[in-house]
């Protein structure tokens, strides 16, 4: 049972899997020293590390994607959530910052630090789940709104200063070490643990697939589609606040300009290249593939010394390929090709019998 | 036909897929002049065979030749360009364009680089007129009737030159006037000299149509027959390679049981909804097979809808297992344990991401909650189980529900709700565009679960189906109940009368 389970899930990333593999093995054979890894203090460092660790934001949010995705909806404003959680924790460590204190004052607590921002990122996502569930607005413009107004909300916070503090414990969330690997990695882990059980131990899961695949049947069948949509858009925004923590931790600031910024194409490509259907079947271990083979581009290109004004044009270029070797239609025209020519062959010979 | 020569024809066509046998030596003539129906169950081979005859396939032996000559088309275009048209099952045209736009989509005649709209308005209204259809081609499409749409579909596909015209399942959304309508349009077709390839489920529809009929049974061909000399019985009997006497017995009896003792499970007292449904009294009773009999658009699906809960009603009283309350939703219908087999089986019922499995056990699921998972190994043999108990037909329960043939995608809903077994099930037309087999055996299926106490709400436009099946019969015209026949008085010929409103001794009689 599981191993056709696993099986069927297994063709759908074997398109990434081949992909990953390839950036990978190009790295082995033209990027010296890709896969040293090195244990300083007890951490692993390396550039091979490095993709899980710059990729754990990307990850996290596109976890969240995946869910929404498959709902048959989108989520733009994961960006703007990240960027607000990050102001959020930022304001509460320094609140007097924009006013020109540069004391800290008592430092809350590092529970609240956490918890208040995921809570706000909770609370944004409900409101994109309330405007595409219950408003029926369609999800594409629904959540424009907050990516648009959301870097305002975050700048409005700021005071359009880019917040920076100094607080050990809540920046081990972003460059800290558990058990040699970094923080951010196992914050991935745990989510794809948690979320692998809210919708593979559960029904969650199942009934998310059909409502995105046909709301009408899911609606016949008694599935409460529009509390499964509110769910992963609400849980969306909570994995967006996650990953504005940990990137806000990471630099020891809150720049609400570009914390976050293009992180909703990142998650959206991620989820595609992962092979999850829009509107239908998802795969979190392809999503998370995804993510890394976008962070394996970036961190590639990076260590061969491209030009970072370079690096945007080489990814389109990696993502388009990636995706156009998963495109079944793709494959199909290859083959079609190869066998329509023979056709042709075939029918010349017919002509000169006639 | 005297010694006309076929404009089409192929011999020992065979066609593999992935090793599998699809079409084994099948050999077709289509002489010009002429209806040929195309009959057999559902993946007797019939698409298969209109594929390789039209390029969409390349068969793997056999020759096709077309007005005498061997040919082979590579692509759908080529034969298309030939002469040789194709209207699929489903209509494949846009609601929001003008019937002109919808004709010439795709491929808009040109006059110095711009769209030539007089021109394709022109030739729009032509190709109608061949199909004695005298419409404003400007106006949008979606102000016709599906009739006229299909009509509309067949003149997008057919070219002042066509040779050949071939109508997949062209009746399956058509009431029966609509039916006619096309019929004669398919008959001055032919007395004009095409030929045509007509592919039905409608077996009474075919005979009345047709030339000449080829039976194709597992990718064979079983003969090739003329229509007006083979009865219905015959045609079923090749198509199923079995006989059906010994189910027909078998259900008269059934029929004949005594149903006044029953329990009352679902009640209902004047009933209404605003433009949809006028007030009705219903009774559906433990271990009964209720039909509703009517025209399209009388009402039939609407009652379903609203006993189910999908649409609200402004008026009534229900009384469910003795406690009077209402279905305000298909949520809450679950949860009294109703199901729901919708008419439109891929709109409405499957989800077509799943597994056969995930299908399967969708409704147990949902009325178990979110929370009671069920495991992946109880799923495998639950849907294992009602694959057999309901015979569908695949390799394994963990295939693409999407894959899966017509009849047997309308069975795993109809398993779906056995497996979270209801105590009402309503099934909306569910043996429609599905092969005569698994027609017999969902009737069957049906007889069955009312016999273990089931209550079972059957609607259906076949009233022989329905006399077979039920023990009464509510006959719905014009959005209101009329009558209900029961026992002795259950007769296609008078339900037929109460439809057509014809006041007979049969209506004034049996008034429950």
């Amino acid at each position: 049972m599981r191993k056709i389970i696993s099986n069927e899930e297994f063709k759908r990333v074997l398109g990434p899997l081949a992909a990953f593999l390839l950036i990978m093995m190009f790295n082995m054979f033209f990027t010296p020293g890709f896969f040293n890894m090195q244990i300083k203090n007890g951490h692993l460092f390396g550039s091979f590390v490095d993709i899980f660790n710059r990729g754990a934001p990307v990850m996290i949010v596109a976890i969240g994607m995946t869910l929404v995705y498959a709902t048959g909806g989108i989520d733009l404003s994961v960006g703007s959530i990240m960027a607000i959680s990050g102001a959020v924790a930022a304001y509460m460590i320094r609140p007097d910052y924009t006013k020109g204190v540069i004391e800290y004052g008592t430092l809350p607590p590092l529970f609240a630090v956490i918890l208040i921002p995921l809570l706000v990122a909770g609370l944004l996502g409900l409101w994109n789940g309330i405007l595409v569930a219950y408003l029926k607005i369609q999800p594409i413009i629904a959540t424009l709104i907050l990516m648009v107004a959301g870097r305002g909300i975050a700048q409005l916070i700021t005071q359009g200063q880019i917040i920076t503090f100094e607080y050990p414990e809540f920046q081990f969330l972003g460059s800290g070490f558990l058990l040699g690997l970094p923080v951010s990695v196992i914050l991935v882990i745990v989510m794809l643990v948690l979320v692998n059980f809210l919708t593979r131990k559960t029904a969650l899961g199942i009934f998310i697939e059909s409502v995105g695949s046909n709301p009408t049947a899911s609606f016949y069948l008694g599935i409460n589609s529009r509390v499964i949509k509110l769910f992963s858009y609400l849980f969306c925004g909570i994995c967006a606040g996650l990953a504005g923590l940990i990137v806000t931790a990471d630099i020891k600031g809150a720049d609400a300009n570009n914390c976050g910024l293009w992180y909703e194409l990142d998650a959206i490509a991620s989820v595609i290249i992962g092979g999850t259907v829009w509107g239908g079947r998802f795969t979190l271990f392809g999503t998370l593939l995804g993510a890394i083979i976008i962070q394996s581009i970036t961190t590639t290109i990076l260590s061969r010394g491209v030009a970072p004004e370079q690096i945007l044009v080489f990814k389109a270029i990696v993502v388009m390929a990636v995706t156009l070797v998963q495109s079944s239609n793709m494959r199909k025209m290859i083959v079609d090709s190869v066998f329509v020519a023979n056709r042709k062959t075939d029918k010349t010979v017919n002509k000169g019998l006639n | 036909m005297n010694i006309k020569k076929p404009v089409l024809c192929c011999t020992s066509i065979t066609k593999f897929f992935s090793g599998v046998i699809a079409l084994d030596k099948v050999n077709f003539n289509l002489f010009p002049g002429e209806i040929h129906g195309l009959l057999g169950e559902n993946g007797a081979g019939k698409s298969t065979l209109i594929k390789c005859l039209t390029g969409v396939y390349l068969p793997d032996h056999g020759d096709i030749y077309y007005e005498g000559k061997r040919v082979v088309f590579a692509a759908p275009s080529e034969a298309r360009n030939r002469g040789i048209s194709t209207v699929y099952q489903e209509i494949n045209l846009i609601q929001t364009l003008s019937v002109a736009e919808n004709i010439f989509a795709g491929r808009q005649p040109l006059s110095k680089g711009r769209i030539n709209w007089k021109k394709i308005n022109e030739r729009s209204r032509e190709l109608l007129a061949m199909l004695d259809l005298d419409i404003d081609v400007t106006a949008l499409l979606s102000e016709y009737s599906t009739a006229v749409q299909q009509m509309v579909a067949i003149a997008r596909s057919l070219d002042i030159s066509a040779k050949v015209l071939i109508l997949d399942e062209p009746t399956s959304s058509l009431d029966e006037d609509e039916a006619h309508m096309l019929f004669n349009v398919i008959r001055k077709l032919r007395n004009e000299g095409m030929a045509i390839v007509f592919i039905s489920h409608f077996l009474d529809q075919v005979l009345e149509l047709c030339d000449t009929l080829t039976i194709l049974r597992n990718g064979e061909s079983v003969g090739e027959y003329r229509a007006n000399e083979i009865s219905k019985h015959e045609l079923i009997i090749k198509m199923l390679g079995k006989k059906l006497a010994a189910f027909e017995n078998r259900v008269a009896e059934l029929n004949s049981s005594d149903e006044s003792k029953k329990d009352v499970f679902y009640s209902v007292r004047s009933m209404s909804r605003r433009k949809s449904m006028k007030h009705f009294d219903l009774d559906l009773k433990k271990g009964e097979v209720l039909g509703l009999a009517g025209l399209l658009g009388s009402g039939r699906t609407e009652i379903a809808r609203l006993l189910f809960g999908i649409d609200k009603p402004h008026s009534g009283n229900t009384v469910i297992k003795g406690v009077s309350g209402s279905v305000l939703s298909p949520k809450n219908a679950v949860r009294h344990s109703f199901g729901y087999c919708p008419e439109d089986r891929k709109l409405e019922g499957l989800i077509p991401c799943l597994t056969i499995r995930e299908n399967i056990v969708l409704a147990l699921q949902v009325k178990k909650g979110l929370l009671k998972y069920i495991s992946l190994k109880k799923q495998r043999k639950i849907a294992e189980k009602f694959m057999q108990l309901v015979s569908i037909k695949a390799p394994s329960c963990e295939e693409n529900v999407s894959r899966l043939s017509g009849g047997n995608q309308q069975k795993v809903i109809i398993a779906r709700w056995l497996a979270a077994n209801p105590e009402f099930l309503i099934l909306d037309e569910p043996t429609r565009g599905i092969d005569v087999g698994a027609k017999f055996e969902i009737q069957k299926l049906i007889l069955k679960f009312r016999d273990l106490g089931m209550s079972i709400l059957f609607i259906s436009s076949e009233l022989d189906e329905l006399v077979r099946c039920c023990d009464r019969v509510a006959v719905l015209r014009d959005r209101k109940k009329i009558t209900e026949y029961t026992g002795r008085s259950l007769c296609s010929e008078k339900i037929m009368a109460t439809i057509a409103h014809v006041t007979s001794e049969a209506e004034d009689g049996n008034l429950l």
